[in-house]
């Protein structure tokens, strides 16, 4: 009976083929540096846990099977009237404090090892930007240095929802620095097996480091409430090789190529995309596509079709499911902020294939 | 002593023991009577009462929203209802199941249990009960406004925390975060007036003989829950005149558009939040006070160190917000202090359930209800505060929190403890308030389904937290490893509902068919139990004397009164 109430079932979409895709996000099983120093705390704190609740269920489980009443008979004599021992209350004030000192250690070192560690220059920077229900990504490339001999940084290239970074070896000089930031209300970044979440707060810049030590597609959530659709903000992270990672900033960096002449369907959608107000809203690098104001109010589509899903990691990119989109949002994301362009279904054909071109 | 008379009861009643209700019949009479009382008993099971069918109404609630859950993808509800669901679920079990409750508990026992007539202020007891009952159906009336019932109204739908800058008119259209607002406002007012009113009785209205240190320890645990009202909702209220300032004045506090915080919020609401945490949990312990002692047939072992266990869990429960907020990109200074002053709370929590078992051993533990729901929550909080630590640690937390771990984890805090409390406070006060025994047979079916149903529907969720399940989502995606965690929760639910349903069905059957109690069902040992069941309108003939902390037992026991250990 419960199947029936799924009407529309995504599932995980593959990404490249030489990609493992992890679907477990199991905060357990970490494959990079911070999540990995955050395991190391939680598996300690999680033994003293166990260990406190096995001692304490057992006198639980001891008084209750040593002590109960033998009916009424039994009741008629009172047991001792004890009011309280001095110095057991004191042993058991003193041992959970010394307890709590060995947490706090451990506690406040983590916490300075992972938020105080000094990235290196040559880290990647990604900004991450929160927006009601998709993350906008704009990778940052050195552009000299200030007078102070800061380093100064500008946009290299911009992408959505999947963010691509390279792995490294444990002994890695190559993080990547995530730049938080939100335009419209509080997002959090979360991929558990890389590092635990960072709120993304407007008018706040949070950061936050990833250092993954194996290749392979992590799966991740929005995880502060954030309206509607924060079920479906969901988060790609996509660990590459550092030579498949540079071909991919090569292939991001380049501009689009206008849809080939013979292709009459994308050629014609191009025009229709053109014709209607898609272009307030998305950005095609290098068109006047730019989203008022230069901003960017939906996903920058400029590499749309090389991403392996859409609607923030909704729905593989297939033409059948960009189609139905296109037809109605709403109908895949309930709530979504894009409107229902009412679309008659040649122009839905078009811009569906004119929108696959977009390698 | 209705309608403030000043006479001596003595020359103007007569006892007979009489139910709320019953002396003139009609139903019009019934509720003339209820809604013009200022007694302290009516107006204490009338607080019970309403949180009961608020519970029963964000239980259903929550129903739904573990159906739309048991399985990925599912349509049952649409988001936008669904958001709607969980907010009301969550707003009305905090302020409308919770603190009337344990305010009733309040109203009905601490006047009676210091040996007093009624509340120092019966008629400003009576306005703090009618602001909450309005606000909370204020609050219900969302459902009807603007796009009506069937599309789920203008309910809230901001998270019962209503994070700025969601609740600002840039995100929060409509009025659904103004009936949020202006009822929770509305209700604050009235927790102020009954916390004062609870200070007072205390402090100024015992009976002869008792002093502060022979004072029920559920007496106690109700005065600090008291200062902590008083301390904890005016933040609350303060920031949600600055949201309505924003939404109608164009102020710009959280309004992030034109450069107000967002942060800002999270303080004013956690430094309400978080102590709002102990006054829910702290009437728990409360009950577990006086109940455990009675079936153990033991005092309470270290009187003392409770007391100051209560005040010490107020004190650090002050400085502890921001541990809500470990994830908001705090420095990692203001994440270590957080982190351990939290840890701290740990302590004196400690020391209770050390001294409940300590209460019980060597004891003659009699396994009534009341006991065992006692039990069942030394377990739970057990885990509860366990998993409480687990969270404290600021780097898991930066992995848990928002996780469905701490939906597990507040559950277990919320149901596991006091709502088995709740349950312990009904089946050992019921006889006293209505003169009849709860039902001992209908009673364990509702123990054991509500026991097994709550953790087949709470344990799993730790589960899926740790693998990476945000709280707060309408849906899912299959092959995340959520499923069957998920459906065990939902399975679950089932047995929860079906123990409510048998204690309701006991509440009412036993109104009427119970067995008759007597004055004094559970052989116990403080002041309310020396006077008839129900008490007549005057609490007690004559006003008692005091001589110790056990001032029945020192009756039951002439040859060794407590007083001679004191």
């Amino acid at each position: 009976m419960l199947a029936a109430l799924a009407w529309f079932a995504p599932t995980i979409s593959t990404l490249a083929a030489n990609d493992p895709i992890r679907p477990i996000a199991n905060m357990f099983d970490p494959l990079g540096t911070p999540a990995k120093m955050i395991h190391d705390s939680s598996i300690l704190v999680s033994i003293i846990c166990l260990v406190i609740f096995i001692v304490v269920t057992a006198m639980l489980v001891y008084v209750v099977i040593k002590f109960p009443s033998k009916g009424a008979e039994d009741e008629k004599k009172e047991p001792p009237q004890v009011y309280g021992s001095s110095q057991i209350e004191l042993a058991w004030t003193v041992i959970p404090i010394l307890i709590t000192i060995v947490l706090i250690l451990v506690t406040t070192r983590t916490i300075g090892e992972i938020q105080d560690k000094k990235l290196p220059n040559e880290a990647l920077r990604v900004r991450v930007i929160g927006h009601q229900w998709w993350w906008e990504l704009e990778y940052l490339k050195q552009d000299g240095v200030d007078k102070d001999g800061k380093p100064v940084w500008k946009r290299d290239f911009i992408t959505a929802n999947e963010l691509h970074i390279p792995v490294s070896d444990r002994n890695s000089t190559r993080p990547t620095q995530l730049i938080l930031e939100s335009v419209d209300v509080i997002h959090s970044y979360w991929v558990p097996q890389l590092n635990g979440k960072t709120d993304v707060v407007p008018n706040r810049t949070n950061h936050m480091w990833l250092d993954p030590w194996e290749t392979g597609t992590y799966l991740g959530n929005c995880a502060e409430y954030c309206g509607t659709q924060h079920a479906n903000m969901l988060i790609r992270v996509i660990v590459q090789t550092p030579e498949d990672f540079e071909k991919w900033c090569a292939a991001q960096r380049a501009s689009v190529v206008e849809p080939p002449v013979g292709d009459a369907l994308a050629v014609a959608g191009k025009k229709d995309y053109f014709a209607n107000s898609c272009v307030s809203c998305h950005s095609i690098a290098g068109t006047v596509s730019r989203g008022v104001e230069g901003g960017v109010f939906g996903p920058d589509l400029t590499h749309f079709a090389s991403r392996a899903s859409f609607a923030s990691g909704m729905a593989p990119i297939t033409l059948d499911n960009i189609r139905d989109w296109l037809r109605d949002p709403h109908h895949l994301k309930p709530g979504v902020l894009m409107p229902n362009m009412q679309l008659t279904d040649t122009e839905v054909d078009q811009i569906a294939a004119y929108l696959m071109t977009l390698k | 002593m209705a309608h403030g008379s000043s006479t001596t009861p003595e020359d103007d009643f007569v006892i007979t023991p009489t139910r709320p209700g019953e002396e003139k019949g009609s139903w019009s009479s019934v509720i003339q009577d209820l809604l013009f009382t200022v007694d302290h008993k009516k107006l204490g099971l009338m607080y019970i009462g309403s949180g009961l069918i608020f519970f029963v109404i964000a239980g259903l609630m929550a129903a739904a929203i573990r159906l739309q859950l048991a399985i990925p993808n599912a349509h049952f509800l649409e988001p936008d209802v669904f958001n709607r669901f969980f907010t009301m679920h969550g707003t009305a079990m905090v302020f409308l199941v919770g603190m009337p409750i344990i305010f009733g508990m309040a109203n009905y026992l601490v006047p009676l249990m210091v040996g007093a007539r009624d509340m120092a202020f019966p008629r400003l007891n009576a306005f703090g009960f009618w602001m909450f009952f309005f606000s909370a159906w204020f609050l219900y009336f969302s459902y009807f406004a603007g796009p009506g019932l069937y599309n789920a109204g203008s309910a809230p739908d901001v998270g019962w925390f209503a994070y700025s800058p969601l609740t600002s008119k840039a995100f929060s259209r409509g009025h659904s975060s103004d009936y949020w607002t202006l009822a929770l406002l509305a209700s604050g007012v009235g927790s102020i007036a009954t916390a004062i009113n609870i200070i007072v009785t205390t402090i100024s209205l015992r009976c002869k003989g008792m002093t502060l240190g022979r004072m029920p320890l559920f007496v106690w645990t109700f005065l600090v829950v008291a200062f902590l009202v008083i301390i904890a909702i005016p933040p609350l209220s303060a920031c949600q005149i600055m949201l309505l300032l924003d939404r109608y004045l164009g102020a710009k506090f959280f309004d992030t558009q034109a450069g107000g915080s967002a942060v800002l919020w999270q303080h004013f609401f956690w430094i309400f939040g978080h102590p709002e945490v102990y006054i829910l949990i702290l009437p728990g312990f409360a009950a577990m006070n006086e109940i455990v002692p009675v079936f153990s047939r033991k005092p309470i072992f270290g009187y003392p160190i409770m007391v100051g266990a209560n005040v010490m869990i107020a004190f650090i429960s002050l400085g502890v917000w921001a541990h809500h907020m470990f994830t908001v990109g705090m420095t990692s200074l203001g994440n270590s202090f957080f982190a351990i002053s939290t840890m701290l709370v740990a302590v004196p929590t400690g020391i209770k359930i050390f001294n409940w078992i300590g209460t019980m051993y060597g004891g003659k533990i009699r396994f009534e209800l009341p006991m065992l729901f006692c039990i069942a929550f030394l377990f739970q909080f057990l885990i509860a505060g366990l998993t409480g630590v687990m969270l404290s640690v600021a780097p898991f937390d930066w992995q848990l929190s928002d996780s469905y771990f701490v939906v597990a984890h507040f559950h277990y805090v919320l149901i596991g403890g006091l709502l088995f409390t709740i349950f312990a406070t009904i089946y050992f006060w019921y006889p006293k308030c209505f003169g009849r025994m709860l039902s001992h047979k209908l009673g364990m079916w509702h123990f054991w389904l509500f026991t097994i149903g709550f953790h087949v529907t709470f344990f799993p969720q730790h589960i899926s937290g740790f693998l990476g399940m945000p709280r707060r989502i309408y849906t899912y995606e299959a092959g995340r490893g959520w499923e069957i965690w998920n459906m065990m929760s939902s399975l679950g639910v089932i047995l929860q509902a079906a123990g409510i349903l048998i204690f309701v069905w006991n509440l009412i059957y036993s109104y009427r068919k119970g067995k008759i109690a007597g004055d004094d069902p559970w052989d116990a040992w403080t002041l309310e139990w020396a006077t008839t069941s129900p008490p007549p309108d005057y609490n007690f003939e004559k006003t008692p004397e005091v001589r110790s902390r056990r001032p029945l037992w020192d009756l039951k026991h002439p040859d060794d009164p407590d007083w001679k250990y004191e």
